[in-house]
């Protein structure tokens, strides 16, 4: 087995750092926005997870068309690794969402576009997860994963389109406030330096992350081949 | 000698077969059918369906029963092919696999469009009230067509897995819901007589969607069959 | 003799299990060879490939003169395949059945071909019913007629005896003998040696992942298929090692 690479080492300290300075800034340099107060505080790494989950989903379907192409294993294991990592922060960015939701419009779900979008995307990529444990040819678990990662990351931008002109067209619905107005805000520039900052934090981090899911993807193919060669 | 047989002779081979399977049997429009009025019924209780709720839920009941019954359609459809090792017989023919996955795809649509052709009047004979419009007819055709070119790519993923039986709603489902929303939004629209300029957003939102799905499902369907 | 298979090198893994090592095979024009060997030895996957259905991991598979995977659509016009499933629609009649493949083999219209095929093995009576009440004999014929439909120069089989009672596995390898002799290429998995040895011209034995040995009617001592299939299994292990060598 393979000691832990020092590059390694080195961005999972940087990342720890640049998490403790946004976590820092997020409290400290940001200033309190005065209507909401506290809990806007939730916004910076709410939209961060947000971008990360995006960003996730994004690399799967690149890596499901890499590997509908090349049939290299090694993409399957990144689209597999990315999705994981997008499925956590997709729900970070729900559950973040809904605990902003509660004070600001007094109720912890909303059917605004992009909470709803977020939670059907989730539901998409828990539906490939499933859809992987079905399936017991590797090499075909790997072809099907590809494809619905392509598939279901096709839909989210739709989803998304279908449900805003869903509200556009129809601006009154049950529970009244328009999303987009009720908890809206002006950012300050420092305001907006530790949303950027955050995003780049969080992405940093997923980079962290994926490098050591798909080290240990790596070492369970390992594990794999050698019980195969016990068995011969 | 050609190494391939044309795609239009594939596609109508594989188009006859389906039909004529389902002439045979009749099991699939039978199931989706029967399975339509059910949930129709179970609707009318559920939602205490008096003419004013009827105003703003029919299209909605109307797609969620024809999106129920479709997913029996697929699976039932995709079922034949496997219970005799019949794709394997269909891929080791010198025929394009993606006039397979149309003649597939055509068939699946019939059949759709033949349910919605008897659910529709039944409904209508139900609540006394003709649903039944040009718009909402193009709405279906449309709505339809996305709903199985999806549906046939995924069921086609659903029936070679263990778990097929949950599998194929549980996939489908999240991915049709543009779909989904664009046809009950459209359909709402007509079956309260809003002009059809109004709703042309919709119809060419829906367009849109068919043509992505459709193309996305043409280009990956080889990798589904092929091992 | 020109080889009509040739197969150089095949490797072929399920995820991290190899299932073909380094496989080398070649079968002549209008040999009939039956392929033995244990469960999971990679028959099955082995026929897979040459029958375009599967795609190996490595090594080069030549039919006919065609190159797979790249020339799989030329490769399946001049095959046919009996699988262990028959491959056939139920709900469809033995006529419709066949109808339906010979369009998509690009035949149509080709209903004299049909009236012989369904001559051949034996199914006229009951053209006009539907397969799922044949019994598993019936179905098995079938599957052969709607593999030789095309007239292929290369017949591949996967057990094809398999649940099939002594008349209909006589009335199968009748039909299979005179396929043989019309100079046709045959390719048959088995597990029963019994049966192999009357139909077959070679015998080859796979197992662990390559073709370990091969032998001619002609060359078979007397009564001795069982005693030879058993002698190449139990020398398994001195093989194996100077294949991975």
């Amino acid at each position: 087995m393979k000691e832990k690479p020092l590059k390694l080492k080195i961005l999972d300290w940087v990342t720890i750092l640049l998490f403790l300075l946004a976590t820092a800034m997020v409290f400290f340099y940001a200033p309190m926005e005065r209507v909401m107060g506290a809990v806007q505080k939730v916004f910076y790494f709410h939209v961060a997870a947000g971008w990360v989950g995006m960003l996730s989903f994004f690399f799967a379907a690149v890596a499901g068309i890499i590997y509908l192409v090349k049939k290299d294993e090694k993409w399957d294991l990144i689209g597999y690794s990315a999705i994981e990592i997008g499925i956590v922060f997709t729900l970070i960015n729900v559950v973040t969402g809904a605990i902003w939701a509660r004070p600001i419009w007094n109720a912890w779900w909303t059917w605004d576009p992009r909470l709803t979008t977020a939670t059907i995307m989730e539901l998409v990529y828990f539906a490939y997860l499933m859809l992987r444990q079905g399936i017991d040819d590797p090499e075909r678990r790997q072809r099907f994963g590809a494809v619905y990662a392509i598939v279901g990351f096709l839909s989210v931008p739709l989803t998304f389109f279908s449900i805003r002109i869903f509200r556009t067209i129809h601006p009154v619905v049950i529970g009244g406030n328009d999303p987009t107005a009720v908890g809206a805000f002006d950012m300050t520039p420092l305001m907006l330096q530790t949303l950027l900052f955050s995003i780049l934090v969080f992405s940093v981090l997923f980079i962290d992350l994926m490098w050591h899911r798909i080290r240990l993807g790596q070492y369970m193919n390992r594990v794999d081949e050698l019980k195969m060669r016990l068995q011969d | 000698m050609q190494a391939k047989t044309s795609f239009i002779k594939a596609l109508s081979a594989v188009i006859w077969k389906d039909l004529m399977t389902e002439l045979r049997s009749k099991e699939l429009i039978s199931g989706m059918l029967v399975f339509s009025l059910l949930v129709i019924f179970i609707f009318n209780f559920s939602l205490e369906m008096d003419a004013r709720t009827r105003n703003s839920v029919t299209a909605g009941v109307i797609w969620v029963t024809l999106i129920f019954a479709g997913t029996i359609g697929l699976n039932r459809s995709m079922a034949v092919e496997k219970d005799r090792g019949c794709l394997d017989g269909l891929l080791l023919a010198p025929v394009d696999r993606t006039a397979i996955y149309f003649g597939k795809s055509i068939a699946n649509l019939i059949f759709m469009l033949i349910v919605a052709a008897i659910i529709l009047p039944v409904y209508s004979l139900l609540y006394n009230n003709n649903v039944i419009s040009l718009g909402l007819i193009l709405v279906i055709l449309l709505g339809s067509e996305g709903y199985v070119a999806v549906g046939t790519l995924l069921s086609s993923m659903a029936v070679q897995a263990r778990t097929r039986d949950i599998l194929l709603p549980i996939l489908l489902f999240p991915v049709i819901i543009p779909i989904l929303i664009a046809a009950v939004k459209a359909s709402n629209g007509f079956l309260n007589g809003v002009p059809f300029n109004e709703l042309m957003t919709w119809i060419y939102l829906l367009i849109a969607y068919d043509v992505i799905f459709t193309s996305v499902a043409f280009m990956v369907f080889d990798a589904i069959v092929e091992e | 003799m020109s080889a009509i298979i040739e197969v150089h090198n095949l490797i072929k893994r399920y995820g991290h299990k190899p299932v073909l090592k380094k496989l080398d095979f070649s079968a002549n024009q209008g040999e009939f060879v039956a392929l033995l060997g244990p469960n999971g030895a990679g028959k099955t996957t082995f026929l897979r490939i040459l029958s375009t259905l599967a795609k190996p991991n490595f090594g080069s598979v030549t039919i006919s003169g065609f190159q797979l995977p790249n020339q799989s659509a030329h490769i399946r016009q001049r095959l046919g395949v009996v699988s262990h499933q028959p491959l056939l629609y139920g709900d469809l009649s033995a006529e419709e059945n066949l109808k339906f493949f010979s369009r998509l083999y690009g035949l149509h219209p080709a209903k004299d071909r049909i009236a012989e095929i369904l001559k051949l093995i034996g199914l006229e009576k009951r053209k006009f019913d539907l397969v799922r009440t044949y019994s598993r004999g019936m179905q098995q014929r079938l599957a052969i007629g709607r593999a030789i439909l095309h007239d292929p120069e290369v017949l591949l089989l996967d057990e094809p005896h398999t649940g099939l009672d002594q008349d209909a596995s006589n009335i199968l390898d009748g039909i299979l003998n005179q396929v043989a002799m019309r100079g046709r290429t045959v390719v048959m998995t088995s597990h029963d040696l019994g049966r192999v040895a009357n139909l077959a011209s070679r015998f080859d034995v796979l197992t662990r992942g390559f073709i370990q040995a091969s032998i001619n009617i002609k060359d078979l001592p007397k009564h001795g298929l069982l005693e030879y299939y058993q002698d190449v299994l139990a020398n398994s292990d001195e093989k194996v090692k100077a294949h991975a060598s």
